[in-house]
């Protein structure tokens, strides 16, 4: 029972360690939590029993799959995602999301079971190594070897995974602290005294950071994932109408600006817009904002808008300078950041400037994107399945991708209206993240079309998760872009490795069988006619419904800028080169 | 080119956690440097642990990696110095048969010539003791190598700044009127 004490907050005498945790997870703000029961977190599983009406677990069919469905969640909710795993294989399991959690900035508290804390280190039955294991690869790890360090502990989890540059965090938990006996109350953290989540912003910094842009000719804004992650949309697109400056987005910047806004002008990258990408290494003042300069961003750095000035805006101080040398670097969160430099900015426009990106596109649009999305030949290309389903939502719905060419056409030829659209694994590249993640996308908003692109190869690293919306319901759309090929590295093979297919044909079973099999709606569609039919099927209602379309076998993702080359150095197709300004 | 070959000393504060050593050891590892010599105790301030980490690599490199040490969140500040920024020392203790130095005509020569110190004495060995930099105790070590040194060990090194105090005092007290103001 509970009880109010001295200070006012709630307190509970003689709960368990496990009901202490139910306790903290609903003080956080926690509804939904993704996982699977295992024998050393079944003290806390059979507590969930009691609060089934406050936290709504989700059985998942692998630990992956809850992870990855975390990460949906989180990136579509702005929220810490939940997992709750059992010990052992079921902590090591998770790995590869918490991994990819911590190079993509997504904030997750994953709360693994753990043997007793007197069978440490005695290689007993599912013990593993979570902290040595998750350390390189966690923004903050944790063992919880008593009931009383559990109100510390996790309230630091959620204000370290959520605040600052968020990421995973994991907290191990003993089983003798899972059932140990505590007067327990709860206390969200705001301080930690080694840990500086937002800077002070350097008022001379923003000062010469605008004198900078106030006096270039052809300024250009790189932006990523810092825009959404610190809720700085609106800044963003003010202060590129003010300064009228045109600005690219990363692939996890996508949608953080509308498409059709004025002054967006693509998407960054290997297999990114040539305006952004050329224009890269001819504007004057480079402005990255919330964006760290990854490699498939910048190709070689020695080859890397050397011309320009470079202002960097990150949050993260360890970022600034790390891959590209930079003349002024802010450190602070973008959302103020922005409306500080806003203040110090001169109304201004680079029209002519601007005009230039436009007559980039223009020409990859003739060249490469129409071709594409109204192709001649009777085979159906994958951007331009994107497209139609991208159409039919009304550019309104939550796009998630797989990895590989599925992620790079459901990036490119997809619209957004609204701020966290597109959820995809950037920084680790993740096959099998998809499936799992537009789960936990439809969990956070089920209000929004959830459509989720994937390749025939992708789809089978996370099937099984077709029993979790089976049992759940979940009313993703799943578009398997299919072609029988692992399509990205037999692109890479038909490119680079002289058309040698080395393991990369696949043999599938029949999609549409298996997800009858799971009480899943499904249209196979082998041919232009059957596709707008059957798109218009799938999106008719909220059910889950598997969209198989057969692909045209040897589809490319272009332009590409191939390994090794510079920003300018474009392809157009497997033989062309872009050349500027023909 | 950049000079990869600098010999600079990390010094890190940090909270009092069980797995810190690992996880600043391993942003070193994922690096491939090599951690020339490392030392940890208990700071002058309490509950604060600080860390000398002499490693030998490029500026560019050691700035990252001080960068990523101090993005741990049990990590309170850290620091990177060349050698001429610090006042060092190591410290090293030599095993030596206790008769062949007795033979040695100009032992107490030696031994003074080094600045070095005797902390026991018995019959069958005799120990050692020398501080200084490792050129210093690597040259005691050749001199006594004559009688046969038993066995040697050499500390990591431990530093302090030629500059004003490392600020660590100050963030501390900055930070405790942020938790304040937060309350």
């Amino acid at each position: 029972m509970a009880s109010e004490n001295k200070s006012g907050s709630k307190q509970w005498n003689g709960i368990t360690g496990s009901e202490a945790l139910m306790h903290a997870l609903i003080a956080e703000g926690v509804e939904t939590i993704f996982g699977y029961p295992g024998g050393q977190i079944m003290p806390v599983f059979d507590k969930l029993y009691d609060f089934k009406h406050e936290l709504n677990h989700i059985l998942v069919r692998h630990e992956q799959g809850a992870i990855h469905a975390a990460q949906g969640y989180a990136r579509v909710k702005g929220f810490p995602g939940v997992v709750i795993v059992t010990s052992g294989p079921g902590a090591t399991n998770v790995i590869t999301g918490v991994a990819d959690a911590m190079v993509d900035s997504t904030p997750l508290v994953v709360i693994t079971g753990q043997v007793p804390s007197n069978l440490l280190g005695t290689d007993a039955f599912q013990e593993t190594d979570v902290l040595g294991v998750t350390l390189p690869i966690t923004k903050w790890s944790y063992q919880i070897r008593r009931p009383e360090d559990i109100a510390w502990a996790v309230a630091r989890a959620f204000y370290i995974a959520s605040s600052g540059r968020p990421g995973p965090v994991v907290l191990d938990f003993t089983k003798d602290a899972q059932i140990g006996k505590i007067d327990f109350a709860y206390e969200k953290c705001n301080f930690i005294r080694s840990y500086i989540p937002k800077n002070e912003i350097n008022k001379e910094q923003i000062l010469s950071a605008a004198k900078l842009i106030n006096g270039s000719k052809k300024p250009f804004v790189v932006y990523g994932q810092g825009i959404t992650l610190s809720h700085a949309e609106e800044e963003l697109k003010r202060f590129l109408n003010k300064a009228g400056i045109p600005a690219g987005s990363t692939l996890l910047g996508l949608s953080a600006l509308p498409s059709d806004f004025k002054h967006y002008k693509g998407m960054l990258g290997m297999h990114g817009n040539i305006g952004p990408n050329v224009k890269t290494n001819e504007c004057d003042v480079l402005i990255a904002i919330g964006m760290r300069f990854d490699d498939r961003v910048t190709g070689p750095v020695s080859t890397y808008a050397k011309q320009a000035k470079i202002i960097h805006i990150d949050i993260d101080a360890a970022e600034i300078g790390k891959n590209v040398p930079v003349n002024i670097g802010i450190l602070g969160d973008a959302k103020e950041v922005l409306s500080q430099l806003i203040e110090h900015i001169d109304k201004n426009n680079h029209d002519s400037w601007e005009n230039e990106f436009d007559k980039c596109y223009q020409i990859e649009k003739d060249r490469v994107i129409d071709p594409e999305i109204s192709p001649k030949s009777e085979y159906i290309n994958m951007g331009e399945v994107v497209h139609v389903i991208s159409e039919a939502t009304g550019n309104n719905a939550i796009v998630v991708t797989d990895v590989g060419q599925n992620q790079m056409f459901g990036a490119r030829y997809s619209s957004f209206n609204k701020s966290r659209s597109l959820i995809t694994s950037g920084g680790l590249g993740t096959m099998g993240f998809g499936l799992p993640a537009a789960i936990g996308a439809k969990i956070a908003a089920p209000e929004r079309q959830v459509c989720f692109f994937v390749g025939d190869g992708g789809i089978q690293m996370t099937i099984q998760e077709f029993g979790t919306i089976m049992q759940e319901k979940t009313g993703v759309k799943i578009i398997i872009l299919n072609n029988s090929w692992l399509g990205n590295v037999r692109q890479w093979q038909e490119m680079f490795f002289g058309e040698r297919y080395s393991e990369t044909r696949l043999v599938n079973p029949d999609f549409i069988a298996l997800a009858k099999a799971y009480g899943i709606a499904g249209r196979k569609v082998t041919c232009r006619e059957e596709l707008k039919p059957a798109i218009d099927e799938m999106l008719a209602d909220d059910r889950p419904f598997v969209l198989d379309v057969n692909v045209v076998e040897n589809g490319m993702v272009m332009p590409m800028i191939p390994p090794g080359k510079g920003v300018t150095e474009i392809m157009l197709n497997s033989k062309e080169w872009y050349d500027n300004g023909k | 080119m950049e000079n990869d070959n600098i010999l600079f000393t990390v010094t890190v504060y940090s909270e009092n956690q069980v797995g810190l050593l690992n996880q600043v050891s391993i942003i070193f590892t994922r690096r491939n440097l090599n951690i020339w010599s490392l030392s940890v105790s208990a700071s002058a301030i309490e509950g604060v642990h600080k860390f000398t980490i002499a490693c030998r690599t490029s500026r560019e490199k050691i700035d990252a990696v001080v960068k990523q040490i101090e993005k741990r969140i049990d990590v309170i500040k850290a620091f990177y110095y060349t050698n001429d920024e610090i006042i060092y020392q190591e410290i090293a203790l030599y095993k030596v048969p206790t008769d062949r130095l007795l033979d040695c005509a100009d032992f107490e020569d030696l031994i003074r010539r080094h600045n070095a110190q005797i902390l026991e004495i018995n019959r069958t060995f005799t120990v050692i003791q020398k501080t200084g930099h490792c050129s210093e105790t690597q040259s005691l070590y050749d001199d006594l190598n004559q009688f046969g040194v038993l066995q040697f060990v050499r500390s990591g090194r431990v530093a302090v700044t030629k500059s004003q105090q490392e600020p660590v005092n100050e963030f501390l007290k900055i930070q405790e009127e942020r938790r304040k103001s937060l309350k």
